[in-house]
């Protein structure tokens, strides 16, 4: 649906849509694993181990 | 609705439509929609564990070799060497406990391969030191060297996971710290698993934190079983010697014992 509409709205052929949604897809990949997962990390169940402080 | 207008909408059919045959489309189209978003989701989620799993180890061996690097200490030969030093048994020169987060000293342990060295830096939370700079050095526990039990945390599993290999040490293996100024040989002399709760594993008499301590102790605190935190690897061990100076090496290390 919201993928599909995508694809339709994207310009150029389709090699050119493709590697444009590969870019993208590895521009937020990036953002996810830099900035979003260690921010996000500390808030996971099993990353709570403080109690003497090991994991 | 009229019948025209529907029929102008109405792409797949020429069918007259009726206000049902809408919202059955939008329902679908709904739907649809929330598929994808879950899918995606799922992907995120993937995404994630990979990152957990794999990337922070990445990161954690890329930083903590960094940190070793940037001490700048003499680096050990690669051959078997004897070292300058006698190895001494009387008490060696009172280190203060450094600020937080700061990297005083690094571990080598031969059993864990010869190429296994990793930084210890001052406090034990995982925000400032037990993600970022690897083994955290529990404040108020012993320095190096100190009569009393110089105890230090480590992840198991992810971050660099510089106590990965905890369950392989035996009694009798060589635990070396070395500081600024000296060579600290331990040999592991117990192992156990405790709860999270039992901190009178890093007393300065292990077991028993009222006692006053008269021997050299080391602990290593980690993570068990691999990927929970549900209980922890508890590994003690004694003082054996220690040399002065930065330009002798403990035969432990160079492959000369």
């Amino acid at each position: 649906m919201m993928y599909g509409w995508l694809w339709r709205h994207l310009p150029g052929p389709a090699w050119v849509r493709a590697t444009t949604v590969l870019i993208a897809a590895f521009v937020v990949l990036t953002v996810c694993f830099l900035w979003v997962f260690p921010a996000v990390a500390p808030l996971m169940p099993f990353n709570n181990t403080t109690v003497g402080g090991s994991s | 609705m009229t019948g025209p207008v529907q029929a102008a909408t109405g792409r797949r059919t020429a069918a007259p439509r009726s206000a049902d045959g809408r919202a059955h489309r939008l329902a679908t189209t709904a739907m649809g929609v929330v598929g994808e978003l879950m899918i995606t989701l799922g992907a995120l989620l993937l995404a994630f564990v990979v990152w957990q799993l794999w990337w922070t180890d990445v990161e954690g061996d890329r930083a903590q070799a960094a940190i070793v690097d940037e001490l700048d200490w003499v680096p050990v030969p690669t051959t078997s060497a004897t070292p300058v030093a006698q190895p001494r048994t009387d008490a060696s020169p009172a280190l203060a406990e450094p600020e937080h987060a700061v990297t005083f000293a690094t571990l080598y342990v031969p059993r864990w391969g010869a190429e296994y060295v990793r930084p210890i830096s001052q406090g034990v939370d995982r925000a400032g030191v037990l993600d970022p700079l690897g083994i955290g050095h529990y404040p108020g526990t012993a320095m190096p060297g100190d009569v009393g039990n110089f105890a230090v945390s480590g992840h198991r599993t992810t971050y660099g996971k510089p106590f990965n290999l905890v369950a392989d040490l035996a009694v009798g293996d060589p635990l070396v710290v070395r500081t600024a100024d000296d060579w600290f040989v331990y040999r592991v002399t117990s192992t156990e698993i405790v709860g999270p709760r039992d901190v009178q594993v890093i007393a300065p008499v292990p077991g028993d934190p009222a006692a006053v301590p008269t021997e050299r102790l080391i602990t290593l605190t980690t993570c068990h079983p691999m990927y929970s935190a549900r209980e922890r690897f508890i590994v003690h061990g004694v003082l054996d010697y220690w040399l002065a100076g930065q330009d002798s090496f403990p035969p432990e290390i160079t492959g000369g014992a």
